[in-house]
C-alpha cells in the first residue's frame, strides 16, 4: 500500500499501464520532459523514453487526430489536454472520428484511446481553466466519460480506461488533485467503467454526484449532523457519466423516494437533467418530492473573484437537502 | 531524383509527358512496367465510367450526392497503385473514387456508401484504407498517427493521404504535417489541387505561389507535379515512398490537376467556372494523354478500347444492380457499432425501437 493523492495515483497508474502494455503512448503539451502542467506524467519520459512519452506541438486538434491513426493502427494513445477549457479544438476529431469510427466502418476500425484532461473549478485559475463540460462529451454517442473522485478510483478507472475497447474521456477534477491522500494498493487493478460507488448508505434521500462534489456532499451531511439534523443519506458517486449506473440510482430512489443531483457543471441539458429524466421514467411513483439539483448556473464560469457564487458549495447542498426533506405535496 | 531537382519556391513543376502523350523527358521516366501502366490506364477508365454512370443514376434519384474523381484519375491511380495491400495505409478524403478502386475497395462498397448505407464503409479485411472522410483535412492527422504507429512498431508500412487545394487552408493540414515531420514518420501528404474548393477558385484559397511550398514551413521536402501526367505523379510518389521506407520521413506532393466535373452531383460548376478556361483545361485530360501514350507504344488500340468500355459498363451495371438489391439496413445495425459491446441502456433503446417498428413497420429510406 502507498499513501497517494489523486495526481500521484494518476502517475502511478500511467506508469503501470506503460509497463504492462507496450503499445501505450503518452503525449500532450509539456507532457514529456516536464511531466505536464500538473505533473501527472512526471518521470515517464525518463523511464520509458521519448518514443513513448513526449511533448507534442501546441495543436490540440492534431493531438487527438493523430491518436485516431495510432489507435486504428494498434497503439493505445493516452493523450493529455492541458485543461478541459482548451478541448474545443479537439471537438471535431472527437465527434466526427473518435466517437464514430467503429460505427462508420461497421466494426472494421475503432479508436480505443484515453483522453485525459483536468476539469472543473475551485483552483483560482485564469479564464478557460475551470470548465466542467462533461455533458457535452456524454451527449455524443460512442464515447465513455469517466470522472474519478478518489486516488483509489483514479488508479483503477484509469487502468480500466486504458483497457477499454472504446474511447474514454478521463476528466480529472483539478480541485482535488492534491486535496487529500488515500492508501491505495501497489498492484495493477481496474474498476469497472459504468459502475457507481455507494459512499454511504441511507434511507431519507438519495444524493447523486461525482468528482470534486463527492467531498462537498460528505461535508454537507456532516454539517447537518452538527446542526442536530440526523439525515440518513444514500450518497452515490457515479464515477462514470456515460455510461452511468442507472440501476444503482433507481434502486436507491425506490428506497428513499427523494433525489438530489449535485455537480458544478451548468444546469441546462446537464447530467442532473439526464438522471432526473431517467428517474421520472423508471420510478416516478416512488417519489415523495420533486427531484432536485444543485449545479452551476447557466453562465460562463466566473473568474476567481466570482467563482464561489457559481460553485455548488456545502451550504447550497445543505439548504437543498432540507428543502427536499421538508417538501409536502 | 525528383525532389532535389524541382524547386517549388521557383514554381518548378515536374512534368514528364506532354498532353499529347509524348515523353518530354525520358531521363525522368520512373521505373514501371508497361503492364502496370496499362493496368493503371484501365483503372482510370473504370473510375471515369463509374463517375459517368453514377451521375446518371443520381439524376434518376437512385443514388445520393457523390463526389466524382473525373479529371483527377492520373493522380489518384498513380499514387494508390503504389500502396502495398495489407501493409501500407491510405487515409483518404471524400473525392477519391479512382484511388479507392485502385487500393482495393470493391466498387459495390463505394456505391453502397453513396447510396446512404454505412456497410459500404466497411473496408474488406486486408485493405488498409480508412473510410470516406467528410470533414476537411482531418485525415492528415490520421495519416500522421497511422505512420507514427508504423514507425513505432517497426512494421515497415507507409501511409498515403490526400486532400484538396481547399483543404490546405485548414489548421490540421499544417498541424499534422508539423507533427509528422517532428517524428519523421513514413507518411506521404498529397494535395490534389483540382483548382476549386466547391466554387472557391484556387486563387482565392491562398496567395502562396503553389501548395507544395506549404511544406517548407514545417521543414518537409516537397514537390509540385503535373497531376494529369501519370508518370510525373508515379515518379514523385515512388521516390517519396522509398524515402519514407528508408526512415527519411514524410514528403508533401502537390499534384496540379483539374476537376472536370462538379464538386458534387448537387452543384452546377457552370455557375462559377470560366468556360474558356475550362475548354483549355480539359485538353489536359489525363485519360486522353495516357491513352495516346499507350497507342503510340503499340500497347493499346481503339478496338481494345471499345471492348474495354463495354466490359466496364457491364461490370458497373452489375455492381449497381447488386447494390440496389442489397441496400438494406437492419435496425440492429444502427445500434450495434456505437460501442464494442452494447451497453444495457442502449440495448433497452434497441428493444424499444424493435417493439415500435414491429407495431408500426417502416419501409426505410425517406418517406
Amino acid at each position: 500500500m502507498a499513501v497517494l493523492n489523486n495526481i500521484q495515483a494518476l502517475t502511478h497508474a500511467l506508469d503501470l499501464a506503460m509497463e504492462k502494455h507496450q503499445n501505450v503512448i503518452v503525449y500532450g503539451e509539456d507532457a514529456g520532459y516536464e511531466g505536464g502542467v500538473f505533473r501527472a506524467t512526471v518521470g515517464l519520459q525518463q523511464k520509458y523514453g521519448e518514443e513513448r512519452c513526449f511533448d507534442a506541438p501546441i495543436a490540440e486538434a492534431t493531438l487527438v487526430g493523430t491518436a485516431v491513426g495510432m489507435a486504428i493502427n494498434g497503439l493505445k494513445p493516452v493523450v493529455e489536454i492541458q485543461f478541459e477549457g482548451f478541448s474545443y479544438p479537439i471537438i471535431q476529431q472527437l465527434f466526427t472520428h473518435v466517437a464514430r469510427m467503429r460505427n462508420r466502418s461497421r466494426g472494421r476500425f475503432s479508436c480505443p484511446m484515453v483522453i485525459r484532461m483536468p476539469m472543473g473549478g475551485g483552483i483560482r485559475a485564469l479564464e478557460h481553466h475551470s470548465e466542467a463540460m462533461e455533458a457535452m462529451f456524454a451527449h455524443n454517442p460512442g464515447l465513455k466519460v469517466v470522472i474519478p473522485s478518489t486516488p483509489f478510483d483514479t488508479k483503477g478507472l484509469l487502468l480500466a480506461a486504458v483497457e477499454s475497447p472504446d474511447p474514454v474521456l478521463f476528466l480529472e477534477p483539478t480541485k482535488i488533485y492534491r486535496a487529500f491522500k488515500q492508501d491505495i494498493p501497489d498492484e495493477y487493478y481496474t474498476l469497472p467503467i459504468g459502475e457507481g460507488y455507494k459512499v454511504q448508505e441511507g434511507t431519507d434521500v438519495t444524493i447523486v454526484t461525482y468528482g470534486a462534489q463527492v467531498g462537498d456532499c460528505e461535508k454537507a451531511i456532516e454539517q447537518l449532523k452538527g446542526e442536530g439534523k440526523n439525515v440518513s443519506v444514500d450518497l452515490i458517486d457515479l464515477r462514470t457519466i456515460q455510461p452511468w449506473d442507472r440501476e444503482m440510482v433507481i434502486e436507491s430512489v425506490k428506497k428513499t423516494g427523494r433525489l438530489i443531483v449535485v455537480h458544478e457543471a451548468v444546469r441546462s441539458f446537464s447530467v442532473a437533467a439526464e438522471v432526473i429524466a431517467t428517474v421520472n421514467e423508471k420510478c416516478f411513483e416512488y417519489l415523495k418530492a420533486p427531484c432536485a439539483r444543485v449545479t452551476g448556473y447557466d453562465i460562463i464560469v466566473p473568474f476567481d473573484r466570482g467563482e464561489h457564487f457559481h460553485q455548488p458549495s456545502v451550504q447550497k447542498i445543505v439548504v437543498k437537502i432540507k428543502e427536499v426533506l421538508d417538501y409536502q405535496f | 531524383m525528383y525532389f532535389d531537382k524541382f524547386d517549388a519556391l521557383k514554381n518548378e513543376k515536374l512534368q514528364i509527358m506532354d498532353n499529347t502523350g509524348k515523353i518530354l523527358k525520358p531521363e525522368l521516366m520512373p521505373k514501371i512496367s508497361d503492364e502496370d501502366v496499362l493496368a493503371a490506364y484501365k483503372l482510370m477508365c473504370l473510375s471515369r465510367r463509374q463517375d459517368d454512370f453514377q451521375n446518371k443514376v443520381q439524376r434518376q434519384g437512385r443514388m445520393l450526392s457523390f463526389l466524382s474523381s473525373t479529371g483527377q484519375e492520373a493522380t489518384e491511380v498513380a499514387y494508390a497503385m503504389q500502396i502495398i495491400k495489407g501493409k501500407d495505409w491510405f487515409s483518404p478524403a471524400y473525392r477519391n473514387n479512382a484511388a479507392w478502386l485502385t487500393a482495393g475497395i470493391p466498387m459495390r462498397n463505394i456505391m453502397l456508401y453513396w447510396c446512404g448505407n454505412e456497410m459500404g464503409a466497411k473496408t474488406p479485411e486486408g485493405v488498409n484504407v480508412l473510410p470516406v472522410n467528410i470533414p476537411i483535412a482531418t485525415q492528415y492527422s490520421h495519416a500522421t498517427g497511422l505512420a507514427f504507429a508504423e514507425k513505432y512498431n517497426k512494421t515497415g508500412g507507409v501511409v498515403l493521404t490526400t486532400t484538396g487545394d481547399g483543404g490546405s487552408s485548414e489548421g490540421e493540414f499544417y498541424e499534422a504535417m508539423n507533427f509528422a515531420k517532428l517524428h519523421e514518420v513514413p507518411a506521404i501528404f498529397i494535395v490534389e489541387n483540382n483548382q476549386f474548393a466547391i466554387s472557391t477558385p484556387r486563387k482565392k484559397a491562398t496567395k502562396a505561389i503553389n501548395f507544395a511550398v506549404k511544406g517548407i514551413a514545417v521543414g518537409m521536402r516537397n514537390i509540385l507535379v503535373d497531376g494529369n501526367d501519370f508518370f510525373a505523379v508515379y515518379g514523385a510518389v515512388q521516390e517519396a515512398i522509398a524515402l519514407a521506407r528508408k526512415g527519411e520521413g514524410p514528403s508533401l506532393i502537390e499534384c496540379e490537376t483539374y476537376r472536370i466535373g462538379a464538386h458534387s452531383s448537387a452543384d452546377d460548376p457552370k455557375v462559377y467556372r470560366d468556360e474558356e478556361n475550362h475548354q483549355e483545361q480539359i485538353k489536359n485530360d489525363p485519360l486522353i494523354r495516357l491513352k495516346a501514350y499507350l497507342i503510340a507504344k503499340k500497347k493499346w488500340s481503339e478496338q481494345e478500347q471499345t471492348k474495354l468500355d463495354a466490359e466496364q459498363d457491364q461490370f458497373i451495371k452489375d455492381e449497381f444492380a447488386w447494390v440496389e438489391a442489397n441496400n438494406n439496413v437492419d435496425l440492429k445495425d444502427i445500434f450495434a457499432y456505437t460501442y464494442q459491446e452494447m451497453p444495457d441502456f442502449l440495448a433497452e433503446q434497441y428493444e424499444e425501437a424493435k417493439a415500435f417498428f414491429e407495431a408500426y413497420p417502416s419501409k426505410g429510406g425517406h418517406h
